[in-house]
């Protein structure tokens, strides 16, 4: 997760909201009572939880399932081994595969391995395929010429008769109108022939320009035969070009491939194999920890396809429009941008050349609504009805995702300060053992700043999981975990930022150690909820678009 | 790369010259050898007969491994051309092949005339127009030939177009 991102986000939306509420013209010729403005902190938490029972815009969504129907928890999952590739692991992985393949085929290697990559790396399916079909159109299809026809490439400068006359020696390069040497042109099994500059340029293009490695084709007008690495090694001797062009087929191999996955890491070129496709967490090489399944941070309880909307929701600029369009309308006259929050639809515009007064409902002249001071004429008309109805809901869904995207912010921010955390605690750890106290004796710290940062992560992601979550009995006791979890979070992070003297040491030691168990336990329970609720399919969800 | 002109499109412009296709006129301007002007007759017995449409083509740096740009610069009614007179046509844009010429890409854009494609559209009401009631669309692309070439409605101004192409690739 970008937490960046989103934090440029919120404040794009707080800063909507400053500029609104600064320089809008916020007038009301009467305040109302009833106060719809309020975001929600703690103690309207319940409240709002009972509203959100009765949205009308809630539907049962099913989670499109790219995963298994019965989620594992990851502490129980021994059955999925993964293993970290550096770039050269994973061309000999890559390699490995293709030689499995090549003892049945018997094929150049770049054949082989065009043919898998058009079967996505399933090995299986090609091989089943291989054997119950027309040979020519499956290497047709692939966009090779089936080797069972074909015919040898030429290879530059060797394959020239240069006793025969010049006239035959010579030929026109379709691509550079130029006549050259025979010598100097090359071409694929498809016979089409160019001069070795034409290809060299060609292909740098398609490789450094376009960044289209595995689908060069044949530079001939209608022409989809492959070039393969073997190819490129011939043609191309520039080593930038080449190394780009092993990286996009590696990247290729990556992206098609079910089973891997690219680290997301900060600069890590490394790939991560699994031997099955699923959202559990996968530490690379260069220490960083990610969601095999759909390479975001590990981001329990939440599954990846929630994961990935709500990310999405958090990055579309189209919540702040919406914000705009729930909140203000333009006066009808002047085009002042208003804000309306609650209250008399009589409404004059602030501007002092303008001072129209109108309707909020109707955006009609006041005038014709005569005295009644509170209440549109057409109020109950059919399209005034609709856009009232339609200004409320998107509030309320927008403050509904400003509630969670706050408490999500929240602990991403906090997260954030783990390193400092480490090492403050490091410290710590060091004037404990100044006070005669063991290694082994203030471990306990260490443990209590992981048992935070896991709980920090886990709580972050609640607030996603719940977000798209309807409201039903099980619901309720996923919120009384969560706060929980939350309460017990908060407390020991205060315990850790506590100065640590000699005389308390042991009194700190204890409070410390039964709260980071608490957070532990706590943080297990809601986890064995979630996941139990999603075997036995308890959770109902909201899909928002 | 701002030196001297490929060999390549010296050669192309020298046989676009010598031997002309019939129905397709093509110059280069004075002051850019890169930036054509091209006027092609609507071929008979299509709604565009008895038209000349003029079009531009342009021949960026990366040429010929990346495609030529050509526009429409007569307004034409046509599913595969759009109102700003750009053409939906596969070999300008994912299935260009550096094997592929001018002469070849004037000779496809004519194919076009002859024979549009309303199912690959560019323009999608004209050709809606174009499925729902044949007749009626060629009997509109017939009127807007009339009109627009009697007249000679372009979309802008050339020489707008060439002075900030100029500043580009010059
Ligand atoms: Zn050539
Ligand atoms: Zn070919
Ligand atoms: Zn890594
Ligand atoms: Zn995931
Ligand atoms: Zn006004
Ligand atoms: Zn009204």
């Amino acid at each position: 997760m970008k937490v960046s991102v989103v934090l440029e986000h919120l404040w794009r939306l707080f800063t909507a909201f400053q500029i609104l509420s600064e320089h809008v013209d916020i007038i009301n010729t009467r305040m109302d009572s009833e106060d719809d403005d309020a975001i929600y902190d703690d103690e309207h938490e319940d409240s709002y939880n009972e509203s959100g029972s009765d949205q009308g815009d809630e539907s049962d969504f099913d989670i499109d399932c790219d995963e298994p129907s019965t989620p594992k928890r990851p502490h129980v999952n021994d059955d999925f081994h993964y293993e970290c590739l550096t770039p050269e692991a994973l061309v000999s992985h890559m390699n490995d595969i293709i030689d499995e393949v090549n003892n049945v085929f018997q094929l150049p290697r770049p054949t082989a391995r065009i043919l898998l990559s058009h079967f996505k790396w399933d090995k299986e399916k090609l091989l089943e395929r291989y054997y119950s079909g027309d040979q020519d159109r499956l290497f047709s299809e692939a966009h090779i010429v089936s080797p069972n026809r074909t015919n040898p490439r030429p290879v530059p400068s060797k394959r020239v008769n240069t006793r025969s006359s010049s006239a035959s020696t010579e030929a026109n390069c379709e691509i550079c109108l130029t006549t050259t040497h025979v010598s100097t042109f090359v071409g694929l099994e498809c016979s089409h022939r160019f001069c070795h500059r034409c290809w060299k340029e060609y292909i740098t293009t398609k490789v450094m320009d376009e960044q289209v490695g595995e689908h060069i084709s044949c530079p001939a007008h209608k022409c989809d035969i492959l070039v393969d690495e073997v190819f490129v090694g011939q043609v191309v001797k520039d080593t930038k070009v080449k190394t780009r062009y092993h990286h996009l087929i590696a990247n290729s191999f990556v992206e098609s491939n079910r089973l891997m996955s690219w680290c997301p890491g900060p600069d890590c070129q490394n790939a991560a194999k699994a031997n099955y496709h699923d959202a559990l967490p996968v530490t690379c090489l260069c220490g960083y920890t990610f969601c095999f399944g759909c390479g975001e941070p590990v981001h329990e309880p939440v599954r990846c396809a929630w994961l990935k909307k709500w990310i999405k929701k958090c990055n579309d600029d189209s919540e702040t429009s919406n914000w705009i369009s729930a909140n203000t309308k333009e006066c009808p006259k002047c085009h002042v941008t208003i804000e309306k929050n609650g209250g008399c639809n009589h409404m004059v515009c602030r501007n002092n050349n303008c001072k129209a007064d109108f309707c909020w409902m109707c955006l009609g002249p006041w005038e014709p609504h005569g005295s009644s001071w509170y209440s549109c004429n057409r109020y109950d008309e059919k399209d005034a009805q609709a856009a009232r109805d339609a200004q409320a809901k998107s509030r309320q869904a927008l403050e509904r995702y400003l509630f969670y995207c706050n408490r999500y912010m929240n602990h991403a921010q906090s997260a954030k300060f783990e390193t400092k955390l480490y090492s403050q605690v490091k410290q710590k750890m060091e004037e404990m053992q100044q006070h005669n106290m063991s290694w082994i004796e203030v471990q306990f710290l260490r443990k209590a700043v992981d048992v935070l940062c896991l709980c920090r992560n886990t709580l972050k992601y609640t607030y996603v999981f719940a977000f798209y979550l309807k409201k039903n009995n099980q619901s309720v006791i996923f919120e009384d975990n969560q706060k929980d979890v939350e309460m017990a979070t908060e407390t020991l992070s205060e315990y850790l930022e506590r100065d640590i003297t000699s005389e308390c040491l042991s009194d700190i030691k204890q409070k410390v150690q039964d709260k980071y168990r608490y957070c532990e336990a706590r943080r297990k329970a809601l986890l064995d909820h979630v996941y139990e609720g999603y075997e036995t399919d308890i959770w109902e969800y909201i899909d928002y678009d | 790369m701002s030196g001297g002109l490929p060999r390549r499109i010296i050669k192309e412009t020298q046989r676009l010259i010598a031997e002309p296709v019939p129905g397709i006129k093509a110059e280069p301007h004075e002051e850019n050898a890169r930036y054509f002007r091209v006027s092609i007759v609507g071929p008979r017995e299509t709604p565009y007969c008895g038209g000349k449409f003029k079009l531009e083509l342009f021949l960026p740096e990366e040429y010929p491994m990346a495609a030529p740009k050509v526009r429409f610069m007569t307004k034409i009614y046509h599913p595969n051309v759009d109102k700003l007179g750009r053409i939906c046509l596969d070999i300008l844009k994912d299935k260009w092949s550096p094997a592929l010429q001018i002469r070849t890409v004037l000779l496809s854009i004519q194919a076009l005339l002859s024979a549009p494609n309303p199912d690959d559209p560019l323009a999608n009401d004209v050709a809606e127009q174009w499925k729902v009631d044949e007749n009626k669309a060629i009997e509109t692309a017939k009127e807007w030939t009339r009109t627009v070439c009697q007249r000679q409605i372009v979309h802008t101004s050339l020489s707008g177009l060439y002075k900030s192409l100029c500043a580009r690739y010059q």
